[in-house]
């Protein structure tokens, strides 16, 4: 009975402690390491509830994809990071006193908080308990949900168009290949035959014809 | 020494308050209140999860399903946009961005 609360304390104590680092580390590579640990023990803490197509889901969809695209993004953008945190003490106090004021109220609103006797009853679909999370997830998922999921596929095609539009550009100065125009040569437009005649060489005549 | 729903939800109050208190602490730096804004949602779907688990109804985990591709679309778009702003102006102070201010 000690060990999940041993580890709900770890996992939860260094969410928490690298949460902090994100937002107070001087260098923002390493707030992105700090926010894929603070992940990966949230997702530890999703496993510990019962959660656990969810806890890996976390690990994939942010480590794997959001943390890296952050440290791209980072290391890609050539900013001097030390001036864009001037002013941070400047703002400590206001973040503090508006942050302790949040904390007091979630706090209290979480520790003041009773279930409502009859909630149970307004459970929409329960959990089953004779299949895997996944498989439970995937039941309520496909059928009674099937227009949430196919919305959240479009939100991600948007974004996905939305990215792409917003980030291509085409450089002139580069040469591309253009596939119509490599089809469209043809022998007699690329090169041009010439009978020397001995003795003489090429005339100047003919110059303009060369460089066709 | 059970570990219950209160617990949880203590976790995730402070991982909001702390993502909160990033937007303040780094108000010049686009890149951490992008990353503290996921922190937010990550409270969001710790409180999710954890209601679900605890009521015994699935349901808040497909949400959480949900607040999870809407994080990703954000970051995706969010970086998107300050690379291009990038591009223009060279920068990504915040307080840079009063093109349109009148």
């Amino acid at each position: 009975m000690i060990l999940p609360a041993l580890f709900f304390y770890l996992f939860a104590g260094v969410c928490v402690a690298s949460a902090v680092m994100v937002i107070v580390s001087r260098n923002p590579v390493h707030s992105v390491l700090y926010l894929i640990l603070a992940f990966v023990n949230a997702s530890g803490l999703f496993v510990l509830m019962g959660a656990e197509f969810l806890g890996m889901m976390l690990i994939v969809v942010y480590v794997g994809a959001v943390a890296v695209l952050f440290l791209f993004v980072i290391m890609m953008l050539d900013v001097d990071f030390t001036e864009l945190r001037e002013g941070f003490l400047e703002y400590l106090p206001i973040g503090l006193v508006i942050g302790g004021i949040f904390l007091a109220e979630l706090l209290l609103v979480a520790g003041g908080w009773v279930m409502k006797p009859d909630a149970a009853k307004s459970i929409t679909a329960a959990i089953p308990t004779n299949v895997s999370n996944t498989e439970a997830l995937g039941l309520v998922l496909y059928t009674k949900y099937i227009h949430y999921f196919q919305l959240a596929g479009m939100v991600l095609l948007v974004a996905m168009i939305g990215a792409i539009v917003l980030t291509l550009r085409h450089k002139a100065k580069v040469k591309r290949q253009d596939i119509n125009v490599q089809n469209a040569r043809t022998p007699e437009l690329a090169m041009a035959i010439r009978k020397v005649a001995p003795g003489q060489g090429l005339q100047d005549s003919d110059a303009a014809e060369w460089v066709k | 020494m059970t570990i219950g729903l209160g617990h949880y939800l203590a976790v995730a109050a402070i991982l909001f308050t702390l993502g909160i208190l990033g937007i303040f602490l780094n108000r010049k730096n686009i890149i951490v209140i992008l990353m503290s804004i996921e922190l937010i949602l990550l409270a969001v779907n710790i409180n999710l999860v954890a209601f679900s688990t605890f009521l015994g109804d699935i349901v808040g985990q497909v949400f959480a399903l949900l607040v999870l591709t809407v994080a990703a679309a954000e970051a995706a778009i969010g970086l998107a946009v300050l690379v291009v702003y990038f591009r223009n102006r060279g920068s990504i102070a915040v307080e840079d961005v009063n093109l349109m201010k009148g």
